[in-house]
């Protein structure tokens, strides 16, 4: 599942822009990868983050895998919920199971996501 | 026998492989200047026999455990090891330091390390335990920097916390960025008051010894309400785990992790190691313990089966992310701890701390009957206690010597104003007849 009014990395995050701020999680196709997710590591708010370079950490009954943020700015707002219940980002990746909210730096890195449609070619590309 | 491992054909074989005509040569980079002018005065080699010989005749100059009444503890204790637990560790399955590379083939280490975690949970009150730790002092280290997180890098340790605990954690804390402030204890225990004036909303731990490094038991339950009321753990360190054989654990008593030293339990004291470091913790901390959890679960055929369930990030993946170094551990150790608790059990654990407890308050009362000798502090104390002498401690304990007698620890090398106390310690092993003989010696000093 894929939803048209996101952005998405090529890490499998996912961005809603609203004003100047990036609502960040990961996609439904990463979260089915990964199986079952059992722990999540988020940020604070006030920390910075930056492009390219990971923010949290997803851990799964498979895998533990780092999550890049594909912009950089300060955190706003972390879901906390996520804490408690990690299963919402398999339950509702793309709602509940939202990670961080993110302040834009430069709202140009936003050039560089793909739309939904760029992101399913990819996705059949990656198989 | 020659043990040296090269010949001289050897050398010529290798240096010939490499193109070079001779050791001198190899060594052609290094400037004459600092390379040594002459041989080195090394005395020609000795026989096998030769050297069994002379060190044989060295070793006769220690004096051993074996041949003294020990008094001293503060840290290492002189309990007894029931003889099957050498010969067991012995047994080629088990005789590493190490948790194997391939550690679901070794199903018997993983069990016995299992059942270490389980032993330590019980006595501690904890939900989980690692694998074990180097020893106490940077076990209670690691527990600091669990509690420390990036909005909270104080740590507030009472002063009757082991002294080199402390200076272990002081090393760690100067790289991390941790803060550590000490909290003088009052009458020999740590007080709320003065841990209370150090906590900032920076606090992230109270670390407290139980029992303390006095020997005399905290209150942890007033300790545990003062952390968890300004939003800080509290950490308990044991260094002498017997204990727990008759106190309340310290999970029961509020504290969030639990670090500490299992040289009392089947490990000898030779020189301060090898040592076995525990820690423990509340479910929640389990992804910030370093270390290792060994876990139960079942095979594809439902039998029975341990596996290494959580490695926090030491080893194989994202080790960048490691908040400590422990990676390999004390597992031969941890083992001589399973085996001698598993001899003892519940009920002669309870027994073994009993006998301790009740023989070093014997010792209390015959040493503090003496003229020589005055009682220091007032409060509940377990196989340890501190006395103050009228002469020098240090001069008494080399006339104790001289009868066989290794005295307590002399406090003044780490506490001010403490000049003429000495820390005693009575173990189980300790007879009545030694008792009675070191307070015959010290009335007559």
């Amino acid at each position: 599942m894929i939803k048209s009014e996101l952005k998405y990395s090529k890490d499998h995050e996912w961005v809603l822009v609203e004003g100047n701020k990036a609502k960040i999680g990961i996609s439904d196709h990463a979260q089915d990868a990964l199986g079952d997710v059992v722990f999540v590591e988020l940020p604070e708010e006030g920390d910075e983050v930056t492009a390219n370079e990971s923010f949290g950490t997803v851990e799964s009954v498979k895998a533990v895998s780092d999550v890049y943020s594909p912009v950089s700015g300060k955190v706003v707002e972390v879901n906390e919920a996520l804490l408690d219940s990690p299963e919402l980002i398999n339950s509702d990746p793309y709602g509940e199971g939202w990670m961080i909210v993110v302040e834009l730096d430069d709202a140009s890195q936003l050039d560089g996501l793909m739309s939904a449609e760029e992101y399913e070619a990819f996705l059949k590309e990656e198989e | 026998m020659n043990y040296l491992p090269n010949t001289d054909q050897d050398r010529s074989a290798m240096l010939r492989a490499i193109g070079v005509s001779s050791i001198e040569e190899l060594f052609g980079d290094i400037p004459k200047s600092i390379r040594p002018q002459k041989p080195m005065a090394i005395p020609r080699g000795l026989s096998e026999f030769e050297v069994k010989k002379l060190v044989s005749g060295l070793s006769k100059k220690n004096l051993n455990l074996e041949d003294l009444s020990c008094f001293l503890g503060a840290g290492a204790y002189d309990h007894y090891i029931p003889s099957f637990v050498d010969q067991l560790l012995l047994r080629s399955e088990f005789y590493t330091a190490y948790t194997p590379y391939q550690p679901e083939i070794s199903q018997g280490t993983l069990q016995a390390i299992f059942e270490y975690q389980t032993m330590i949970c019980e006595l501690t009150g904890m939900d989980i335990s690692n694998a074990s730790m180097y020893d106490g002092a940077t076990a209670m280290t690691e527990a600091a920097i669990m509690a420390c997180e990036r909005k909270k890098n104080e740590i507030i340790i009472s002063d009757a916390v082991h002294p080199e605990y402390r200076e272990v954690l002081q090393t760690y804390a100067k790289s991390l960025g941790i803060v550590v402030k000490v909290a003088g204890h009052v009458n020999g225990l740590a007080a709320v008051s003065s841990l209370a004036s150090l906590i900032t909303k920076q606090t992230a731990a109270i670390i407290v010894q139980y029992p303390n490094f006095f020997g005399n038991i905290e209150d942890l339950p007033g300790i545990a309400k003062l952390a968890h009321d300004s939003d800080a753990l509290l950490i308990t360190t044991v260094v002498e785990p017997v204990a727990l054989g008759i106190l309340e654990a310290p999970g029961k008593c509020g504290a969030d992790i639990v670090a500490g030293e299992g040289q009392s339990f089947g490990n000898g004291i030779s020189f301060g190691g090898p040592y076995l470091g525990f820690l423990a913790a509340k479910d929640r901390f389990v992804r910030k313990m370093p270390g290792r959890i060994v876990g139960e679960t079942v095979d594809n055929q439902g039998r029975k089966a341990y596996v290494l369930t959580l490695q926090a990030r030491e080893q194989h993946i994202r080790r960048e992310k490691a908040t400590s170094n422990i990676c390999s551990n004390q597992a031969l150790c941890a083992l001589a701890a399973t085996m001698t608790l598993s001899a003892l059990g519940k009920k002669g654990l309870r027994e073994m701390a009993e006998l301790n407890l009740q023989k070093a308050h014997y010792a209390y009362k015959k040493l503090t009957a003496l003229p020589q000798v005055e009682a220091v502090f007032e409060a509940p104390f377990f196989n340890e206690f501190v006395i103050r002498l009228k002469k020098d401690p240090e001069a008494v304990n080399k006339a104790l010597l001289e009868a066989n007698i290794l005295g307590g620890l002399p406090l003044k090398r780490f506490y001010q104003g403490m000049e003429n106390d000495v820390l005693v310690c009575v173990t189980e092993i300790r007879s009545k007849e030694e008792i009675d003989f070191l307070a015959e010696r010290l009335g007559g000093m």
